[in-house]
């Protein structure tokens, strides 16, 4: 039933072939073998999951039940959930019971979404590998010795090993689509202020956003129709209409224009990565669509520009953790400044403390113009190469990294190569636009990612074109041998 | 050579709205620590700031009522600094694009106007109470205040003594509550002053300023100026110089003594919060405020004193506050313009004294605008006259009616029937023919005892310029 | 770049994190090579142009002023490290 698509579980749990409580426990079983090899989950929670499952299966009884309901899911744990720890993969949280829900949790609970519990995550969605965490890090399923990606590992992980039919997960530079892509799956960022960030655990504010992570474009457009929608308590929430993401889903691609960037095929791109990126593009061509060249010569600038802006953020999203009214406390402070140095210094992990330090370097006296503000100058050059571009396509197409998924422990002593890799992602959100991750071939049994960036609210059109090429190609339902036995 | 002293003041008006700038729990005074502190006040993760309209209304109020510019930008931004009363370690705060800019108002000493310049004014959100009391040698939080609107006003150094800097600050506290977006209340903290203080020889460049932090008095920032002007003069001329520094002024000492040295100069870190987007102020929101705006102190005194003829003193004193103002002008719609100056006597008088007596505020008085009109009204026919109106106004007071419903129970109706008169003038002169005697013998000093004994004997009622009339008449047969 | 150890300690201060003496140099070293990325903005032309502080172009939407939070103390004090009397304790602050 692993393999089973959103839209067949919601039809398996409407037609009454499997209850809430069935599916919710078939799951639990699969977590309970399967994960403690892949370290997905930081907190499972079969006991509510199946409190939950029982009160859906009663909403169905009631036959009136939202498409979605009784389908079990999982939280990234950045999302503060009524009291279940939320620890954000931090030392820091490990001992916080949230007391209250994000509007995402908050949504799904409406739908009456059996949770099975929390994933990994690189500590304050800091990192692009999972390895952070203050939990161990996450494995990829495909391969157990390389990284799932970051900072939604957990939830990538999960979702590939079919121990949970999808799972929030939040991209700030690309840790949607990156992991997405490290463990071949379906992963999409809306555009920035589309999913409210009210209970998400802030790591930089102005980027962000919270999306869905599952096993197909069909999956995703589901899924966002729950996740999406205007909320009074986040003032950066947006007040669009009511879209149906499933609706266009089924449109042809024909005469849709698709922007490839030159700039993305160049130094640093592993070729054979490169080589499935241009097939998937191909077949996309195949279905109607219209390939043209664009340029974005300002992106080479982002990864500066987003490693002066995000730390800033941070330094000062970050400086509520001081040991006073949750979290993390240091035993027997002897005065202020010792409660919050070393609460701090104990509870926070090295890149943590890193970009807290580099983004309160950026913003001091005698750097902010140099720095923080030269940074969203950059920002803007970003925003308008994009702006240009979509005035020539309605599509930019690309790979999500330059490789696919490295090994556990191969970056983690230079964080710059690390930060260098989200070179594709980060421009996205430098610029607040919704982009995806698709599967698109392997390399060295690894999953390649193919990235679809679009206007500003262009959801729909994303998940047309993925879910289109997903109907050509069989990537997405592609699965590692191992986790198929149970 | 005389020093000349320069004075500039940041005064924290906490605004008058019912919910916290950016979460809707209750600004109210005096509830249970941290029962008034929700998850955005706390900081908990994952909180967002939705900013309340009426705190931006009221700081655009402000702006209006001192001719300022109101930008139509307006940018959060945080303030960076760790302190355990203010949890998110930072405070929202304004810093390059403030709601309010150049400004300015008139203040008056000693029969002299000036105009003081105010330079900006921005909204930031207060931050909560640290308790010092032991707690086994700990610190106790309070953050209900935690998130109370605030707009910092910064003055201009347009100040050049202590009494300019109290007139100043007067004129503020006056007009932040005249527009009604803050309660003045100093002892609740809800008007809070930061006084920069330098001195210099005339012409000269400004010398270094020292800042006396969170005053809640208008005597202390007297105090407190004279104290630190003193010691500016007495370093300076020993050869000293002034260190820039934040100092507290001890109210039970009558110092000023420096802050803890702080380990390195603060650096704030200020950068638009990225939690908030910017503000944008439209002519049609700014003609909104507008139109709501009272007519302000300084134009309200001078339509008392042109179109009512009364004296400064008095304008001064009704447009003290906006209540002051309503009640004048409702009694003048029931007594007519043309008693506003025994109304305002009746104002500044009984009225005045009687709600400083119980310790009331205007808007609470047991006596009503109309009612206390009603008891001028019978004064101005002769009903009664003014000595006993101080009576029937006492009984309004604990509550037994309007003024005619007083005169009717108590029987005060002044004796305007010279029949009636006469013949109790007549008793009297009959009682006391000793006295007669002695008057008409010269002793003209006798004709107050006679007067005294009629009004005595008719109960105050008797109408006075009758009652001199007819002894005149009698005692001159 | 690299960053002087005294300036490792006022960004550590900024930061409120305890950083050990033996841990200065290495921290130091992380940091600078970061700053070395931040290095390459210069290369930017960026006259005339504004600064980009969010990705849409959009205005502070406003709250009505009205008071919709109940007192939760009890269950928001339940996972604080210290309370006495509803107060948040913290070693003595001395003004």
């Amino acid at each position: 039933m692993y393999q089973y698509s959103i839209k067949q579980l919601s039809d398996a749990l409407q037609t009454k072939q499997v209850s809430s409580v069935e599916l919710t426990q078939y799951f639990l079983t699969r977590m309970k073998s399967l994960d403690p090899q892949v370290n997905s989950f930081i907190t499972q929670t079969p006991e509510l999951a199946l409190q939950m499952a029982a009160q859906a299966d009663e909403a169905l009884a009631a036959g009136n039940a939202h498409p979605l309901t009784g389908i079990p899911m999982a939280h990234k744990d950045i999302f503060c959930t009524d009291g279940v720890r939320t620890s954000c993969g931090s030392k820091m949280l490990d001992n916080f019971i949230a007391p209250y829900d994000a509007h995402v949790v908050t949504q799904f609970k409406n739908c009456h979404m059996p949770i099975l519990g929390k994933t990994n995550m690189d500590e304050f969605a800091m990192g692009s590998s999972s390895e952070s965490s203050y939990y161990g890090p996450t494995k990829n399923p495909w391969d157990l010795n390389a990284v799932p990606g970051g900072s939604s590992g957990g939830s990538a992980a999960a979702v590939a090993a079919g121990l949970v039919p999808f799972t929030t997960g939040t991209d700030t530079g690309g840790s949607i689509r990156q992991p997405a892509a490290f463990c071949g799956i379906s992963g999409i960022k809306p555009t920035y202020g589309a999913v409210s960030r009210f209970g998400m655990i802030s790591y930089a504010s102005s980027f962000d956003q919270g999306g869905p992570m599952a096993m197909s474009a069909q999956d995703c457009a589901w899924l966002l129709n729950a996740m999406v929608g205007f909320d009074q308590r986040d003032s950066t929430s947006m007040q669009i209409e009511p879209t149906d993401y499933t609706a266009q889903l089924d449109k042809s691609l024909k005469g849709l224009k698709v922007g490839v960037p030159s700039d993305y095929f160049g130094e640093g791109l592993d070729p054979h990565v490169a080589a499935s990126v241009k097939q998937a593009i191909a077949e996309i061509e195949k279905l109607g669509a219209e390939v043209v060249e664009v340029s974005l010569p300002n992106q080479k600038l982002a990864v500066a520009a987003y490693y002066v802006l995000a730390p800033a953020e941070a330094s000062s999203n970050l400086s509520r953790y001081d040991g006073v009214r949750f979290g993390h406390r240091c035993d027997a402070p002897n005065d202020l400044n010792d409660l919050y140095t070393r609460s701090r210094a104990e509870g926070f992990g090295a890149e943590v403390k890193r970009r807290i330090m580099v983004g309160a370097y950026a913003l001091s006296a005698g750097y902010y113009d140099a720095y923080y503000l030269k940074a969203q100058k950059v920002r803007r050059l970003v925003r308008d190469d994009f702006s240009r571009a979509f005035e020539s396509c309605d599509v930019i197409l690309g790979p999500v990294a330059p490789t696919v998924a490295f090994n556990i422990g191969e970056k983690t002593d230079d964080p710059v190569s690390m930060y260098l890799a989200d070179l594709y992602t980060i421009p996205v959100n430098l610029a607040g636009l919704p982009a995806m991750s698709i599967p698109a071939g392997f390399v060295n049994q690894r999953p390649v990612g193919l990235h679809l960036v679009g206007p500003y609210f262009s959801e729909a059109r994303l998940l047309n074109v993925a879910h289109q090429y997903q109907q050509v190609t069989n990537w997405h339902q592609q699965r590692p041998e191992w986790v198929g036995d149970k | 050579m005389q020093w000349e002293t320069v004075i500039g003041l940041e005064i924290h008006a906490q605004l008058a709205t019912k919910s916290k700038i950016f979460s809707a729990a209750s600004t109210a005074y005096g509830a249970e620590p941290n029962s008034q502190a929700c998850l955005v006040d706390l900081a908990m993760p994952g909180v967002l700031p939705v900013l309340n309209k009426r705190a931006l209304e009221m700081g655009i109020a402000f702006g209006l009522a001192i001719n300022a510019e109101v930008p139509k930008k307006s940018v959060f931004a945080r303030k960076n600094y760790f302190y355990p009363d203010s949890p998110k370690g930072y405070q929202i705060s304004q810093f390059d694009l403030p709601v309010v800019g150049k400004g300015q108002i008139e203040i008056e000493v000693n029969g002299e106007k000036k105009i003081i310049g105010v330079t900006r004014a921005h909204l930031e959100e207060d931050a909560g109470k640290s308790l010092h009391e032991d707690f086994h040698g700990m610190t106790g939080i309070d953050l209900n205040r935690s998130g109370t609107p605030l707009l910092e006003i910064v003055s201009e150094p347009d100040m050049r003594s202590a009494a300019e800097a109290i007139a100043y600050a007067k004129a503020i506290h006056e007009l932040v509550q005249f527009i009604g977006i803050c309660d003045g209340n100093l002892q609740e903290g809800s008007f809070r002053m930061d006084v920069n203080v330098s001195i210099r020889r005339p012409g000269e460049p400004y010398g270094t300023r020292t800042e006396l932090k969170n005053i809640n008095s208008f005597k202390f920032v007297e105090k407190a100026i004279a104290y630190e002007v003193d010691r500016h003069i007495d370093v300076i001329e020993s050869g000293g110089t002034i260190v820039q520094e934040t100092r507290l002024y001890d109210a039970d000492k009558d110092e000023t003594r420096s802050m803890r040295a702080k380990e390195e100069a603060n650096d704030y870190r200020y950068f638009p919060d990225p939690d908030l987007l910017p503000v944008m102020i439209s002519d049609e929101d700014i003609e909104a405020v507008r139109q709501r705006l009272p007519e302000l102190p300084a134009v309200l005194r001078a339509r008392f004193v042109a179109d009512y003829g009364l004296s400064d003193y008095d304008a001064n004193l009704l447009t003290s506050s906006k209540a002051m103002a309503q009640y004048f002008e409702t009694m003048l719609q029931t007594a007519g313009d043309a008693q506003a100056k025994l109304c305002a006597n009746w104002m500044s008088g009984e009225l005045a004294k009687s709600l400083n007596r119980d310790e009331l505020a205007i808007e609470a008085s047991p006596i009503s605008a109309t009612d206390l009109a009603g008891l001028v009204v019978r004064i101005v026919d002769n009903t009664i006259s003014g000595k006993i109106a101080k009576q029937v106004f006492e009984a309004m007071w604990q509550g037994e009616g309007s003024a005619d419903q007083v005169i009717e129970a108590k029987g005060l109706k002044q004796i305007t029937d010279s029949g009636a008169i006469e013949q109790i003038v007549d008793e009297v002169l009959a009682a006391n023919s000793q006295q007669v005697e002695a008057y008409k013998g010269g002793q003209e000093k006798m004709f107050g005892f006679f007067v005294g004994q009629v009004m005595k004997l008719s109960k105050g009622q008797a109408n006075p310029a009758q009652v001199n009339a007819l002894l005149k008449q009698k005692l001159g047969q | 770049m690299s960053l002087a150890l005294a300036e490792v300690k006022k960004i550590a201060h900024l930061a409120a994190i305890a950083v050990e003496p033996e841990e200065l140099d290495a921290v130091g070293a992380k940091l600078s090579n970061i700053l070395d990325l931040f290095a390459q903005l210069s290369q930017a032309d960026t006259e005339g142009v504004e600064p980009m502080a969010h990705p849409l172009d959009q205005t502070q939407r406003l709250r009505e002023d009205l008071v919709a939070e109940v007192d939760q103390r009890d269950k928001f004090q339940a996972i604080a490290p210290a309370t006495e009397n509803g107060l948040y304790l913290v070693p003595k602050v001395i003004e």
